[in-house]
């Protein structure tokens, strides 16, 4: 197990580089110069020319690169253009309320996920099962900027229950906070919820049709436990490949929801850089976002592994 | 006509029977199909006929209620949402099914090659592959587009590239599995070159799970499509794209819903469809999962 832990650790080492080589030349190689992105088309030469001298744009790009890098390294992300600040503390206070966000959706998706899928796959074809497969054609296809704009207009403009966007630090009171919460994390939560509790039901019923789950039945074990002791641990495999997935499905919906409900995350933060054409702060906002996938996908491939035994003693041969 | 072409070519024909034959009903690839047709012909219709033109300004009309008139309203312009959204219909379907094409032309080649060649090429491709996986899906488009000023084209490109390493993947399982078929043995030793071979003999044969897989996919184009544009990473106004047309309706929300349900819910209908005839699909071409 411990050679599979290091060779995977390694890999999400080999991944990050990759990518920030890759983050690097996309962003230096595509037409489009820093400096005249920063000054605006009407430029004079000699004020581009000083601007690419203090950015240090006309170093060979490797060296560029290695600096960057180096930066990296040392907890130093570069400098935001546009709000001429060290983009690290921007990045990180960004990414600990996208976490909330995210976290709390992927909770719910996780948890609600599995149990839906459970229960639709030993209710086969009752009414609850038809109608949530129903429900799960029509949320997956949904996309979940119109799920923001629809509770927007419902929760927020007609009834207004809860604050239609915006953020409150936790000092405002619980309250703020969470109302604030509440419906980034429920658009965030029901396309995910729609797609893993579907993707459940099909692994469960795959196990359940298996001969030891027939075994277990004919040996007069409990339906119960034949249940939470054979078929759900077995049904999890593929489910938490599929809760993988998802989670980069759910980076880019974290993207979407924070633009929409104006949350200042770290999706919003990647957006107002696009926007606004501060190449440093997407380059480090999106190496964070690169890194945290392939720490996400570690830690599926781990999960995966300790519940599977077959992989954990191929790779310690 | 060689020997070799033979069982190709009833191969294909048995999977032509699957598809267009009486063979059992499919009610989810035909009601999939047909709603897919409708919305296709709507939005060639839009590209030449709208009611009004979809950019046409009446300040006197600004944020009409649904009406007669104006069967889906007007915008903060006073432009006819109905026109418009039929005239951005095109949109979502292109970038969709363009995105499509753009994977299945960079992924199918790029998995055969890997299939075929045992060697560094292989290796390089499959690790390439591995590395674009491991890219959050919406990173790539956010990347190619903040950099360059976007337009329609772009987008195509940046959600097709999402899907390339999952094509090239499959297309080598697939092919791997036909290079061990009798009919390549013997189209080896024939002689014929890997290319003759790949086009020939294994490309004809491989299809049917690449087109499931694209069939199902295209949901995921339309939808990560719309998300870029909606975040202003597609074309650009006064385009009446739908992902666009929502993210305009934004602040006008609570005096007039309308100009983003309109849009919204007629990009659902397009998903639901596109969904359900892709499911459809799979039921008819891989019996496993019926």
């Amino acid at each position: 197990m411990s050679t599979y832990v290091a060779r995977r650790l390694l890999g999400v080492v080999l991944v990050v580089l990759a990518t920030s080589v890759l983050i690097f030349a996309i962003v230096h190689i595509l037409p489009g110069n820093v400096a005249y992105a920063i000054l605006g088309e009407y430029a004079t030469p000699a004020a581009v020319a000083t601007l690419q001298q203090r950015l240090g744009l006309n170093d060979p790009l490797w060296l560029q690169y290695w600096r960057w890098l180096a930066g990296f390294l040392h907890g130093q992300m570069g400098q935001s253009l546009v709000m001429d600040r060290p983009a690290g503390p921007l990045i990180l206070d960004a990414l600990g309320r996208s976490a909330i966000l995210a976290g709390s959706a992927f909770v719910i998706v996780a948890s609600g996920g599995i149990a839906l899928g459970v229960h639709a796959a030993t209710h086969q074809g009752h009414v609850s099962d038809r109608v949530m497969t129903l429900a799960q054609f029509v949320f997956i296809a949904v996309p979940d900027f119109f799920w923001a704009i629809l509770a927007v207009v419902v929760f927020a403009s007609w009834l207004h229950w809860l604050p239609a966007t915006g953020y409150a630090p936790p000092a405002d009171g619980l309250l703020a906070w969470v109302s604030h919460l509440v419906l980034p994390v429920i658009v965030l939560s029901i396309g995910l919820l729609a797609h893993v509790s579907r993707l459940t039901r099909a692994a469960m019923l795959e196990v359940l049709r298996s001969r030891y789950v027939l075994m277990a039945r004919a040996k007069g074990m409990s339906e119960r436990r034949v249940l939470w002791r054979h078929a759900a641990p077995n049904a999890m495999l593929p489910t938490i490949t599929i809760l993988a997935i998802d989670f980069g499905l759910l980076i880019g919906g974290v993207v979407v929801v924070e633009t929409v409900f104006a949350y200042p995350g770290l999706g919003r933060l990647l957006v107002f850089a696009i926007e606004h054409r501060d190449l440093p702060l997407l380059q480090a906002g999106m190496l964070v976002l690169t890194t945290i996938y392939a720490l996400a996908n570690l830690a599926a491939d781990l999960g995966y592994a300790a519940l599977n035994p077959r992989i954990r003693y191929r790779a310690a041969a | 006509m060689d020997r070799g072409a033979v069982p190709a070519a009833s191969g294909t024909a048995i999977m032509r029977r699957r598809i267009l034959g009486s063979r059992g009903g499919n009610s989810a690839l035909l009601f999939g199909g047909l709603a897919l047709a409708a919305l296709a012909t709507a939005a060639l219709v839009g590209l030449w006929y709208t009611p009004y033109a979809p950019d046409a300004f009446a300040v006197h009309l600004r944020l009409a209620a649904p009406s007669l008139a104006h069967p889906f309203g007007t915008d903060e312009f006073g432009r006819d949402v109905l026109s418009r959204v039929l005239a951005g219909a095109h949109l979502s379907l292109a970038i969709g099914f363009g995105a499509m094409l753009v994977s299945l032309a960079l992924g199918v080649p790029l998995g055969l090659l890997a299939a075929f060649d045992r060697g560094w090429v292989s290796a390089a491709i499959m690790r390439g592959a591995d590395l674009m996986i491991s890219l959050p899906p919406i990173l790539l488009g956010l990347l190619i587009l903040a950099v360059t000023p976007p337009n329609l084209g772009k987008t195509i490109l940046a959600v097709g590239l999402v899907y390339v390493p999952i094509l090239v993947r499959l297309s080598r399982a697939v092919a791997l599995g036909l290079l061990e078929e009798d009919f390549v043995q013997a189209a080896r030793a024939r002689g014929e070159g890997a290319v003759s071979i790949l086009a020939r003999e294994i490309l004809p044969n491989a299809w049917p799970p690449i087109i499931v897989e694209c069939g199902l996919r295209v949901t995921f184009a339309i939808l990560l499509g719309a998300s870029l544009s909606f975040l202003g990473l597609g074309p650009q106004p006064p385009s009446s794209e739908w992902g666009l047309m929502i993210a305009e309706s934004r602040e006008f929300l609570a005096q007039a819903p309308w100009m983003g349900l309109a849009p919204g819910l007629c990009l659902c209908a397009l998903l639901v469809a596109v969904n359900v005839a892709g499911e459809g699909l799979r039921a008819r071409l891989d019996p496993s999962h019926a």
